[in-house]
């Protein structure tokens, strides 16, 4: 069977999963809803598979002739815009990018819906919940398989308003249903600036498909080096505070952390997995074009840094499993940034997806320790719970280990290249990898930190509160992403260690990408004893900082709480994230409220309400007085025709 | 004292005049009362105020097309006369009384 029809499948399965539930919304049944979904979301998993499957074979077809495969599936459905010069067909596309993120998408999301049957078991909402899931997952595929801006949008916009809805799933409580506003505006400041990109770009090179945009920057390559007022410039520089909205980076990372009140499979899909990582695979989609521009690469390495290191600072201060997690996710993704920056745009893919895999499964992992704690989210009150939950801990440990960098889990791999193309490559610098190292070492701290509060040491569970293991939905999915966490990293096993293995496994991952990827402008650089020497580094600070870690909290210690105490000032900076909620309040937030508060008293009160009301005041006087005329009495109807006849006598008379 | 005589001859200028006081006294007869019947003698008096007018035109301008459509004027009197006098009389027979404000009643 075509491409057309697998795609059809991947995207519209999920599409009617989310019909059929929204119309039974009512219903509160979270196994039959669940069902549904689940089946949808493994529809569109089967045929991601089907999907990848051909665009492999495709390579292996007609690699007999030319070395250089250009692998692509397009799908043309129908035209979508035609206005003017522009003109946009909804049309998708899978190429080696979109197809490792359609298999994340696919494969965790149908993870994630099979966790959820569990986890919303007592939710009388389930049906609706799992509507949105649906739809959020038809968006999220709309996104990564669309082939232009324009459709890549559409998705955009939606994951947005998806993610809004699960954010405010609980919308009784009111702080809920504020997180979700607060996710919703914020990736509108974003929106508006990936807009503006769009129209740039539009202006300067005429068209809005990636093939066209990523051959048209070509066109660009005479003028370089391009300054910071030229149109490509500009527009990667918009489009890049439109990626900072939806993936959480400075400024705009803030609504991320308050997104944790949703449902706990939310923030694993759509915080976690997926939703958060449209920024880099946009920015990775678009790589041709965001080479044109080492400015605007300059700027994505330096906030990636800066991000990952800022969220790993304030993730060491967190109470709440879900923050630390969110700040982690936060600081992850400014490592994909950063990737991205330095123009190593496979290994931010591989970031992704290695991310994916283990983040997901701690959300998951936090979820199922939140279901057996009854809600409770505060570590202090956790500790001890390997011997209650010894599925959710012996996966949890594998995501630990996998994102603290230790060999052979997936982190290690994804992570070490990211730090490696840091240093090496010509867009790169020295001092952005000891950045890049120093939030290592954080994340390997918090992260130890988070897993010895919640499941090692001493019990401190409260009493009355039994925790338990979770049924067999949330455990299989738990399961399946530990494996991954450990395997999902071989695929990219960097040549140097691959060279040395007995089966030579080259980076698997690299070359898949190859094609879709523009090299670096000066080529790899290949000194392997320093690439062994900064990945050894690597290792053994994260390990240091774990042992660190380990002795803080897993044993009884009071040093935590001496070194919060002698850092006083600072640590209360930290554990209040900096104060970047409160400043925005008061820079940004406030004035604006107070100004409109002026502008609907002075301009919308008194002056257009009042002008119409004078407007209609006027109007309906005039009308009652015509309506008075008009009264029935035909000997008053008869003096006015009398009063007209002499009026119009004497105007003849007097004008002759 | 030439005006003075001319100003004593009827001439046009006095038919005209009271004709239109004819007019004027019918206009206000329809106007203010309230009984059909007066009403309908002011329909009259200004119809035949008009009538003056047609007939002393006819006879200074030496035409007869005015005395012709006096003939008219009256026939139409006569058949409105006969419609409104039975109009007045079905009022009556309802409501003993035949005040315009009666004629209201038959708004839909």
């Amino acid at each position: 069977m075509d491409a057309q029809f697998f795609l059809i499948v991947l995207l519209f399965s999920p599409l009617i999963g989310f019909l059929i539930n929204g119309f039974r919304y009512r219903h509160h049944s979270a196994n039959v809803a669940g069902i549904i979904a689940t089946a949808a979301a493994g529809l569109s998993f089967l045929a991601a598979l089907a999907l990848v499957f051909q665009l492999v074979n495709f390579a292996a077809d007609s690699q007999a002739g030319t070395s250089a495969v250009h692998r692509r599936l397009a799908v043309d459905l129908f035209q979508w815009l035609d206005v003017g010069l522009l003109k946009v067909s909804a049309s998708f596309v899978i190429d080696p990018i979109s197809a490792i993120m359609i298999l994340v998408v696919t494969g965790v999301g149908s993870l994630i819906h099979l966790f959820s049957i569990g986890y919303m078991h007592h939710d009388a909402g389930a049906a609706k919940y799992f509507a949105y899931l649906n739809l959020f997952l038809f968006n999220m595929l709309v996104l990564v398989t669309g082939e232009s801006l324009p459709v890549m949008f559409v998705g955009w916009e939606g994951v947005g308003l998806c993610s809004y809805l699960l954010i405010g799933f609980w919308f009784t409580d009111e702080q809920k249903a504020a997180a979700g506003m607060k996710a919703f505006i914020t990736n509108r400041i974003g929106d508006a600036a990936f807009v503006l990109g769009m129209f740039i770009l539009f202006f300067a090179i005429g068209s809005l498909s990636f093939q066209t945009l990523n051959e048209g920057a070509r066109r660009f390559a005479d003028e370089a080096p391009l300054g910071w007022l030229h149109p490509i410039t500009l527009a990667t520089l918009f489009l890049f505070i439109g990626a900072t909205g939806k993936s959480a980076q400075i400024p705009l990372y803030v609504w991320l952390p308050d997104a944790m009140a949703g449902p706990t499979p939310v923030s694993a899909l759509i915080h976690a997995a997926t939703m958060v990582t449209a920024g880099v695979y946009m920015i990775v989609r678009l790589n041709a074009l965001f080479m044109m521009a080492p400015l605007t690469m300059m700027i994505i390495a330096i906030v990636g840094a800066l991000t990952a290191v800022m969220a790993a600072s304030i993730g060491l201060t967190q109470w709440d499993i879900k923050k630390v997690l969110a700040y982690s996710t936060v600081s992850q993704l400014g490592y994909m940034f950063l990737a991205c920056g330095v123009g190593a745009f496979s290994a931010a893919m591989f970031h992704l997806m290695t991310h994916a895999f283990f983040k997901a499964l701690m959300f998951l992992g936090s979820g199922s320790v939140i279901h057996a704690m009854h809600e409770e989210q505060d570590i202090r009150k956790m500790g001890g719970l390997r011997k209650a939950l010894p599925i959710t801990h012996a996966t949890f440990v594998l995501g630990w280990l996998a994102i603290i960098g230790i060999p052979p889990f997936a982190g290690f791999f994804s992570k070490d290249e990211i730090l490696w193309k840091t240093f090496s490559s010509p867009l790169g610098h020295p001092l952005l990898w000891v950045v890049g190292a120093a939030g290592a070492m954080m994340t390997a701290f918090y992260m130890t930190r988070l897993v010895a509060l919640t499941f090692w040491g001493e019990s401190r569970v409260p009493k009355g509160v039994h925790p338990h293991e979770s049924p067999p939905t949330m455990t299989i999915p738990l399961g399946v992403l530990g494996v991954l966490s450990v395997v999902g990293g071989w695929l990219g096993i960097p040549h140097l260690i691959g060279s040395a293995m007995p089966f030579h496994t080259d980076n698997i991952l690299e070359s898949f990408l190859a094609h879709s990827i523009v090299p670096l402008p000066g080529g790899e650089s290949s000194d392997s004893s320093l690439e062994v020497g900064l990945m050894l580094t690597s290792v053994v600070l994260a390990s240091a900082m774990a042992g660190l870690a380990f002795l803080f909290y897993a044993k009884k210690s009071t040093a935590p709480a001496r070194i919060a105490e002698a850092l006083g000032g600072f640590y209360r900076l930290v554990y209040n994230k900096y104060f970047v909620d409160e400043a925005y309040f008061r820079a940004l937030i406030n004035p604006l409220m107070r100004a409109s508060q002026k502008l609907w008293y002075y301009v919308d009160v008194s002056l257009i309400d009042r002008t119409t009301y004078v407007l209609s005041d006027t109007i309906r006087g005039g009308g009652s007085f015509v309506r008075s005329l008009q009264s029935g009495n035909l000997q008053q109807y008869a003096l006015y025709i009398g009063l007209g006849v002499v009026t119009v006598l004497s105007i003849i008379l007097v004008r002759g | 004292m030439q005006g003075l005589e001319s100003f004593f001859e009827v001439g046009l200028n006095h038919y005209l005049i009271l004709s239109t006081l004819l007019f004027a006294c019918g206009l206000a007869g329809v106007l203010l009362r309230r009984n059909v019947i007066v009403i309908m003698m002011s329909i009259e008096l200004m119809l035949n105020g008009v009538n003056l007018s047609f007939v002393a035109f006819s006879k200074y301008m030496a035409m007869l097309e005015g005395q012709i459509m006096v003939f008219f004027v009256m026939t139409i009197a006569a058949a409105e006369a006969a419609v409104g006098l039975a109009l007045a009389v079905a009022i009556f027979k309802r409501f003993r009384e035949v005040n315009i404000r009666y004629f209201e009643q038959l708004k839909g």
